[in-house]
């Protein structure tokens, strides 16, 4: 239950449509940036990207080949638990699809795996069927490090901690296994249109 | 890694503000009453909830300052010009006034005294409050990690907490504080006058042969710059936590 504080009147932004802010959040325009740690720089020869854990038979892209599978551009809203969202973000990115299509797998859920040890958890339906992309390109220009370049993961449906920044590959498992933040009091899931921040959300 | 942060379901409580002080010409501590708080550990943060008369409502997230179990609990918020609840917070608010908050929250950005190295602290701007709330639970806990903070702030007036710095500092329990000013300093100023850089921490840091434990926070860039220059000076990356401030329109 809420109540009025004395004198509080907020800044209605005029120019962002309410229905496309979800409960709790405020639209930004510029892009903040939050890590638990140093931005890792990995040299592009030495990167790759995986999918490993419950397949058939695992799969492994160097920069060449992952940059040569077909990718896709898109405009999106993206949410971040710390309240802030942005809206008609332009990325550029692989299909998740795209890349499991290559793997032979039975999973219920991914475990997106990065460089400096962060990891995040996702149901497999979360990021299949066009909902998410490891992307490589914002607002026409490579992936900043500081925003997860060379790539990250694109999940703008939940909070933006699940898109997870430095991407080397998803593992897939049969269970839900709680990542970084999911381990530290976020929700499993993190879906921002039902305020899902915490566990108990 | 540090334990679970959040047990079970975090619920709205209403803060009520017991006291408002003025640290700077641009922040204030809000001291409050949180009946039904369940503690804290240092460098966490809470998420708040102010409702307009028209149920309109806006939330953000502040950290910390006051240690664990000091019966209250301290925000420091900044005004943010064009902000939406920090204008609210250091300008309108006042002693009796009430808000909602639930926390707290993360549980990695934190600090309890355990065995291993030194600890280093870098603070941008208002990013000390989370690590003020660090130095004070060592400061009551009679912790004796050695601790260093290097503090950036754009002149002496915007230093937050600079007589309890000072004070800590005195104390002689091992702790040091470095002060940078990046935009003015005072005559016969005898600490650093610029942005941090990898020359400056290579002078203030501990040596990484020390394994030491930093805290880094602040706005973006400088969390960027101390972060990377950590990782240069061989700092261990999973002992280089950061937290980020950026203008989020709050």
């Amino acid at each position: 239950m809420s109540f009025v504080s004395r004198g509080f009147k907020g800044r209605r932004r005029d120019d962002v449509p309410p229905e496309r802010i979800p409960p709790g959040q405020h639209a930004t325009r510029d892009f903040p940036v939050l890590s638990a740690g140093p931005t890792p720089h990995t040299p592009l020869s030495d990167w790759t990207f995986e999918i490993t854990g419950e397949v058939a038979e695992p799969r492994r892209w160097t920069w060449e080949e992952f940059r040569a599978l077909p990718s896709e551009e898109l405009t999106t809203d993206i949410h971040c638990v710390t309240t802030w969202s942005k809206l008609d973000t332009v990325w550029e990115g692989v299909s998740v699809d795209t890349l499991l299509a290559e793997v032979e797998t039975d999973a219920e859920y991914v475990t997106a795996f990065c460089d400096g040890g962060y990891t995040t958890n996702l149901p497999i339906e979360d990021v299949t069927d066009g909902k998410a992309w490891v992307a490589f390109a914002y607002d026409g220009e490579p992936l900043d490090p500081e925003h997860g370049g060379p790539v990250r993961l694109l999940v703008p449906h939940l909070y933006f901690w699940k898109s997870a920044k430095w991407v080397r590959g998803l593992r897939l498992t049969a269970d839900d296994e709680p990542g970084f933040w999911e381990t530290l009091g976020y929700h499993m899931r993190g879906d921002p249109w039902q305020e899902q921040r915490y566990w108990g959300d | 890694m540090a334990g679970a942060a959040v047990l079970g379901r975090l619920t709205w409580l209403v803060a009520e503000a017991v006291d408002v002080l003025t640290e700077t010409p641009r922040t204030r501590t809000l001291v409050l009453d949180v009946p039904g708080w369940t503690g804290h550990r240092a460098g966490q943060h809470v998420d708040i909830r102010l409702t307009a008369e028209d149920g309109y409502q806006a939330q953000r997230s502040y950290s910390i300052a006051s240690a664990p179990g000091d019966g209250r609990l301290d925000l420091t918020v900044e005004r943010i010009e064009d902000g939406e609840v920090s204008p609210y917070l250091v300008d309108d608010l006042l002693p009796g006034d009430r808000f909602e908050l639930r926390g707290p929250i993360g549980g990695y950005f934190v600090w309890e005294d355990e065995p291993g190295g030194p600890v280093l602290l870098l603070a941008g701007g208002s990013g000390i409050a989370p690590l003020m709330s660090m130095l004070r639970h060592r400061a009551a806990t009679a912790s004796e990690v050695p601790t260093r903070l290097l503090y950036s702030s754009r002149e002496l007036g915007d230093v937050i907490y600079r007589e309890e710095l000072d004070r800590l500092a005195a104390d002689g329990a091992g702790f040091e504080i470095s002060l940078t000013l990046t935009r003015a300093q005072p005559p016969g100023w005898e600490g650093y006058e610029r942005r941090i850089d990898d020359e400056l921490l290579a002078e203030v840091a501990w040596p990484a042969t020390e394994r030491p434990l930093a805290f880094v926070c602040g706005p973006t860039t400088f969390v960027e710059v101390a972060a990377s220059a950590l990782s240069r000076l061989g700092y261990e990356p999973a002992r280089i936590k950061t937290e980020r401030f950026g203008p989020t329109g709050g």
